[in-house]
């Protein structure tokens, strides 16, 4: 497979104007501006490329729900890479900034789009400072401002830096961030398209979606269509982490096996032992354990799996890992980052944690796996944004899945802190009453 | 409401009782807080164009809250109560607006602190995997007693490829055993550049496409 957004990525001085255009940087632009506004869409839709950012929702159909006409429109680059695992948006950004502004004006003009912004994470300055001094090139080679390339186009584009907030990755946190207030999620409908930032329909795409739309104007979009799956066409930036050998960024073709990625490209785990469970898609993916590792890394088949791609983050664990403190890690972040707006997630994530923790100190019963299963269904689906769920859904299947080993480990801690036969109290009979549904994948 | 720590107190008697009137609706005949009048508000010069510029990038002045606040804790240290109403003065906003912004964001700080080098240790899943906590731990050990070194242990810097990993103002720094904390420190005594050969701004890509080299690009 041929690399697109990796392909000699650590070519010095990259990140300036000089050696990308050397590569054939902008060429798309000229390309896209030759083109009409419909063209350059049905070339993005032809491309059949799914976000890279969580949700996987087709981008040439976003940029079409847009209105047409005459007003303002935005276009947001989500750069606020903060789910746990992840990181390909920080090497792209740091290593080829140029390409994402490329296709930031490309996918502006194709939503007839005259005010862009990124949204970077406040922890990124390198990157931040790189991509500042790559917008400013830009604009004085007049790739972005007014009447780009004497096509009549004008785009504006701002660099935003956050300021440490994981919820601000939610796409309408990331709005009301933006907007300059807290990153307090907003209920949907009205989705951002129609009603985004500063009330105006607005297109929000992740760094490594808008950074492929240039090689999909210089391949047209059919050709790009032709690598990966049917349903998951394209390259993906996988950001593998954990216990492996060769931790990092890989560019995959979609739908090669897990294996090749865990074992051919990281080496699998440094010391020999077998993989024990994975994060396929960041760590707000349910996880899956080894005898997965043979499933198409794609976004159909993982999610046919109970899992999801996400954002292309594998996190691997061996044999010799606990899951208790992994889930622990988990439930503690989420309950950091909950922003409180809505109360299941609020309630839930704290909650969660507590029982995680009464695990450790022989406090609790394994009635209390039944507890924080029912905990889980009752967050997933009842909160404006996603964040609960992206605690409920590992933490859920971590008890479906190793429920055995939690119970082990409940008794082991009651062992150790004397407490009472776990017997004695299941008999009081309560554990029925209070013990919901398992979750359902 | 609770009168537990932190929360705001009630007036009551002294055998218990809450002093009627406690739970009052907002005094709807007092002064809502105003925007500071700039006339009577000092701000130093560099801040005002630094704000002012920040203003003028956005569509909506309220957009440079975060921007703002970042500059105005450049120079004052923290969101102090004076730093947050120069803000307020400049971006004609309420301080209680600017506040509510300040306390949600872990980067802007509303405590006092002396003046100090940051020291960031990632303790989420992956670097908790390959010994996250006892670098923490570490670090923390190393840095006792120094008040101008502050640690604090942080949620995925998205740096997972050279876990466990550190951010010392704002440099990452990775993977790191439990010995190059007290390297780290002497670097920063030092003044000199931390850890340079372990700096992220330098490491290669693992995904390198050699092969590619030769191809032209069309």
């Amino acid at each position: 497979m041929k690399k697109l957004l990796f392909d000699r990525i650590d070519e010095p001085g990259l990140n300036t104007l000089d050696v990308y255009e050397r590569r054939g940087g902008y060429q798309s632009l000229r390309t896209a501006l030759g083109m009409s506004r419909e063209d350059v869409l049905s070339q993005l839709m032809d491309s059949g490329i799914r976000g890279r950012g969580g949700a996987g929702f087709q981008m040439g159909r976003k940029v079409s729900f847009l209105p047409q006409g005459d007003m303002a429109k935005y276009l947001v680059c989500n750069a606020d890479e903060s789910e746990p695992g992840t990181f390909k948006d920080r090497e792209l950004m740091q290593k080829s900034p140029h390409m994402l502004v490329e296709g930031i004006v490309i996918a502006a003009y194709a939503g007839g789009i005259s005010r862009s912004f990124i949204y970077i994470r406040g922890e990124y300055q390198l990157q931040a400072d790189i991509l500042e001094a790559a917008i400013a090139e830009a604009a004085d080679a007049g790739y972005i401002g007014e009447d780009i390339l004497g096509s009549g186009l004008s785009m504006s584009l701002v660099l935003h830096r956050g300021a440490g907030a994981y919820i601000c990755g939610e796409e309408t946190g990331l709005l009301d961030s933006l907007e300059g207030k807290r990153g307090n999620p907003r209920l949907k409908p009205p989705f951002p398209a129609i009603e985004g930032l500063y009330a105006g329909p607005t297109l929000i795409n992740n760094v490594e979606t808008l950074a492929t739309v240039p090689h999909i104007i210089r391949m047209g979009g059919a050709e790009y269509a032709k690598i990966g799956t049917e349903t998951s066409t394209g390259t993906k930036l996988v950001s593998i982490s954990g216990d492996v050998k060769r931790p990092g960024n890989y560019e995959i073709e979609l739908g090669i096996p897990s294996r090749e990625i865990v074992y051919g490209l990281a080496g699998g785990p440094p010391s020999g032992r077998d993989v024990k469970f994975w994060f396929p898609g960041g760590s707000s993916s349910p996880v899956l354990t080894k005898d997965d590792l043979d499933l198409p890394y794609d976004f159909d088949s993982l999610a046919k799996a109970g899992s999801m791609l996400g954002s292309g983050a594998i996190i691997i664990a061996d044999e010799s890992r606990r899951v208790l403190d992994t889930a622990l890690k988990l439930a503690k972040f989420y309950a950091h980052e909950s922003c409180g707006k809505c109360v299941p997630c609020r309630e839930g994530t704290n909650w969660t944690h507590k029982m995680l923790q009464r695990i450790t100190t022989g406090e609790a019963t394994p009635m209390d796996l039944d507890i924080m299963a029912s905990v889980q269904t009752q967050i997933i689906g009842n909160c404006l944004c996603v964040l609960g769920d992206a605690m409920a859904m590992p933490i859920g299947s971590m008890v479906v899945k190793f429920r055995a080993e939690l119970e082990s480990e409940i008794e082991a801690a009651r062992a150790r802190s004397g407490g009472a036969d776990v017997e004695d109290v299941v008999a009081l009979g309560v554990a029925d009453e209070h013990a919901g549904p398992l979750p359902v994948h | 409401m609770s009168t537990g720590a932190g929360r705001i107190s009630v007036p009551r008697f002294a055998h218990g009782s809450r002093v009627p009137g406690w739970d009052d609706a907002v005094d709807l005949t007092k002064d809502p807080a105003v925007v500071p009048d700039p006339a009577t508000t000092p701000v130093p010069a560099d801040l005002r164009r630094e704000i002012e510029a920040a203003m003028a990038r956005y569509p909506d002045r309220h957009s440079a809250a975060i921007p703002a606040l970042h500059a105005a804790q450049a120079v004052h240290g923290y969101c102090s109560p004076t730093a947050i109403t120069q803000v307020a003065a400049i971006m004609r906003l309420t301080p209680a607006y600017l506040t509510s912004v300040a306390s949600f964001y872990d980067m802007l700080e509303l405590e006092p602190r002396p003046r100090h080098d940051d020291v960031y240790i990632c303790t989420n899943i992956s670097c908790s995997l390959l010994g996250a906590d006892e670098l923490f731990d570490a670090m923390v050990a190393a840095a006792a007693g120094d008040n101008t070194v502050h640690v604090s242990s942080f949620e995925c810097l998205g740096a997972c490829d050279i876990a466990p990993m550190a951010s010392v103002n704002g440099e990452y720094v990775g993977p790191l055993v439990p010995d190059d904390a007290q390297r780290i420190l002497d670097d920063l005594r030092a003044g000199t550049p931390v850890l340079p050969e372990k700096q992220l701004r330098y490491r290669r890509c693992v995904d390198a496409t050699e092969e590619s080299e030769t191809e032209d690009r069309t």
